[in-house]
């Protein structure tokens, strides 16, 4: 890992990588400020330097107003953007992020998307999971589905999707009945269901004949389909596709 | 990028380089919770009150009794101000901190070695204070500056012993309550020992222990140090008793905390 031997040269990596849980490693009782220079500090970073990185941080990540204030007074959005900070404060070349938007608010969100976009593109490695698809496909480079602790799928999102299949093909049902008379046909095969719109959701590659098909299969009688329209796969589609269960992502 | 990391960054990370920073981080932590910080101030000059005031007219020892006592209360106030930092370094351990310190490589050493230097810092402030209550309550030290510092010298040592050995607790129990706890052992120790009433005032049973447990010599050797009062064994013999004491629980707790401190954070 980053040239490392994992065995051989644990003292070397630990200073290179950086580690953000889900719940923030800060002192409530310093300022933001204090947090910052002390992990600067502790990662090896002369005095003035030190000041200077903590000033940075607070900056990129919107905290300077907040930087004086006991973190203990933080919103969870502040202290989880002070925390992935704080995980930047020595310049790791890679950085584990478990979870890193779990519960934020949208503006928190962005902010740290953002962080988290610019460090990759900076190049430094970025491990992250996340329960958020939508996370995944905008971040990452790599991703990993895991099942219940298997990786069951590697590759780049688009490469997932293709995998799985380009497209997604929606039947919408009339009724309810007919909702689950498709369902129960599908069953298996289903990659999307939605109770509440009637949709039922199948892989697909998009030509003509197979939509035909899966039409003629699933609605013999004609009644059971009221509409249907073909889209883009989501990563959503790739993971249930993928597990069938609600499960977590990681991406390198 | 590799480059500029490997500028940024020093070839090791030593305790001596972390401590201070640590120190730092203990000592703006203990300011930060002013309710524990006053407690550790007032207690023991409340306490030097009570027991001059309240139990001195009780206690006949041939002398003034503020004489006798101002040593044991210097013990009480060094063990009430240690056993904080059973807390700080049990809250510690509870928090997300220590995994980010063990993601930065900070040793074990330097995280509880920042606290008991915290703890040995307010403790001379805490000292200092005492020191001139009791001044102020007409003890008056028949001393040499040579004598004081050797008196201050040990009272630190034994405040580094206790607060190592509060830190080992902290590490020891789960949850800050519990941690607390420690104080009460330790305050035991100091009340069942020469720091209050002499030890021949005791029943039987409890002499034994009085005579040969750690508060003891220290007093004794305190008090030879400040006064030379009445009740002080030959105040050599005392003092080398004091010094393998202090050493044996300093030595015992730091091994002990180092050990729990790997077991908490494998």
């Amino acid at each position: 890992m980053a040239g490392f031997d994992v065995v051989r040269d644990r003292r070397q990596i630990r200073r290179r990588i950086s580690l953000t849980g889900q719940f923030a490693a800060l002192d409530a009782a310093q300022t933001g400020e204090e947090n910052l220079r002390m992990i600067a500090r502790l990662a090896g970073l002369p005095r003035a330097a030190a000041r200077r990185r903590a000033a940075e941080l607070l900056d990129q990540f919107e905290l300077t107003d907040a930087g004086r204030r006991r973190v203990g007074t933080y919103s969870g959005g502040m202290r989880r953007r002070l925390d992935l900070a704080a995980s930047l404060a020595g310049h790791p070349s890679v950085i584990f992020l478990d979870e890193p938007t779990t519960g934020l608010d949208p503006q928190s969100r962005l902010t740290t998307w953002r962080a988290i976009a610019g460090l990759a593109a900076s190049g430094v490695t970025v491990f992250l999971t996340t329960q958020y698809l939508e996370e995944a496909d905008r971040l990452v480079g790599q991703i990993a589905v895991l099942d219940g602790g298997l990786v069951v799928a590697v590759g780049r999102a688009a490469e997932l999707k293709r995998r799985v299949a380009a497209q997604r093909l929606d039947l919408t049902c009339p009724t309810p009945a007919a909702f689950g008379q498709v369902s129960q046909i599908l069953a298996g095969r289903a990659v999307h269901l939605d109770p509440a719109a009637l949709t039922v959701g199948v892989a697909t590659d998009g030509s003509a004949a197979q939509v035909r098909s899966v039409l003629d299969e699933t609605d013999p009688g004609r009644d059971l389909v009221a509409s249907f329209a073909v889209r883009g796969a989501t990563l959503d589609d790739v993971f249930f596709a993928l597990t069938g269960y609600n499960q977590e992502v990681t991406h390198v | 990028m590799s480059d500029a990391l490997t500028m940024a960054r020093p070839s090791m990370t030593l305790p001596t380089m972390t401590l201070p920073t640590m120190t730092g981080r203990s000592l703006r932590l203990s300011l930060r919770s002013p309710d524990a910080l006053l407690t550790a101030l007032l207690l023991p000059v409340m306490l030097m009150v009570v027991f001059v005031y309240l139990f001195g007219g009780a206690v006949a020892i041939g002398t003034s009794y503020v004489e006798y006592v101002v040593p044991g209360v210097l013990l009480l106030c060094a063990v009430t101000g240690a056993a904080t930092t059973a807390v700080t370094v049990c809250q510690d351990m509870a928090g997300g901190i220590v995994d980010r310190f063990r993601s930065l490589d900070v040793p074990g050493t330097a995280l509880l070695a920042g606290h008991v230097t915290a703890s040995l810092v307010r403790n001379v402030v805490s000292t200092v204070l005492v020191a001139a209550v009791a001044v102020g309550l007409g003890f008056r030290p028949h001393s040499d500056p040579a004598r004081l510092a050797a008196a201050f010298g040990l009272l630190l040592l034994f405040v580094a012993a206790v607060s190592w050995l509060a830190a080992a607790f902290g590490l020891a129990v789960s949850a800050p309550e519990a941690a607390n706890g420690v104080m009460f052992f330790l305050m035991f120790l100091c009340y069942a020992s020469s720091a209050f009433v002499p030890v021949r005032t005791m029943p039987w049973w409890l002499r034994g222990f009085a005579r040969h447990q750690p508060a003891t010599p220290v007093t004794e050797t305190l008090r030879a140090l400040l006064a030379g009062q009445p009740g002080a064994q030959p105040w050599g013999t005392a003092l080398w008793v004091a010094l393998a004491w202090c050493g044996g629980i300093l030595a015992v707790s730091v091994v002990l905390s180092m050990a729990l401190f790997r077991r908490r954070t494998a």
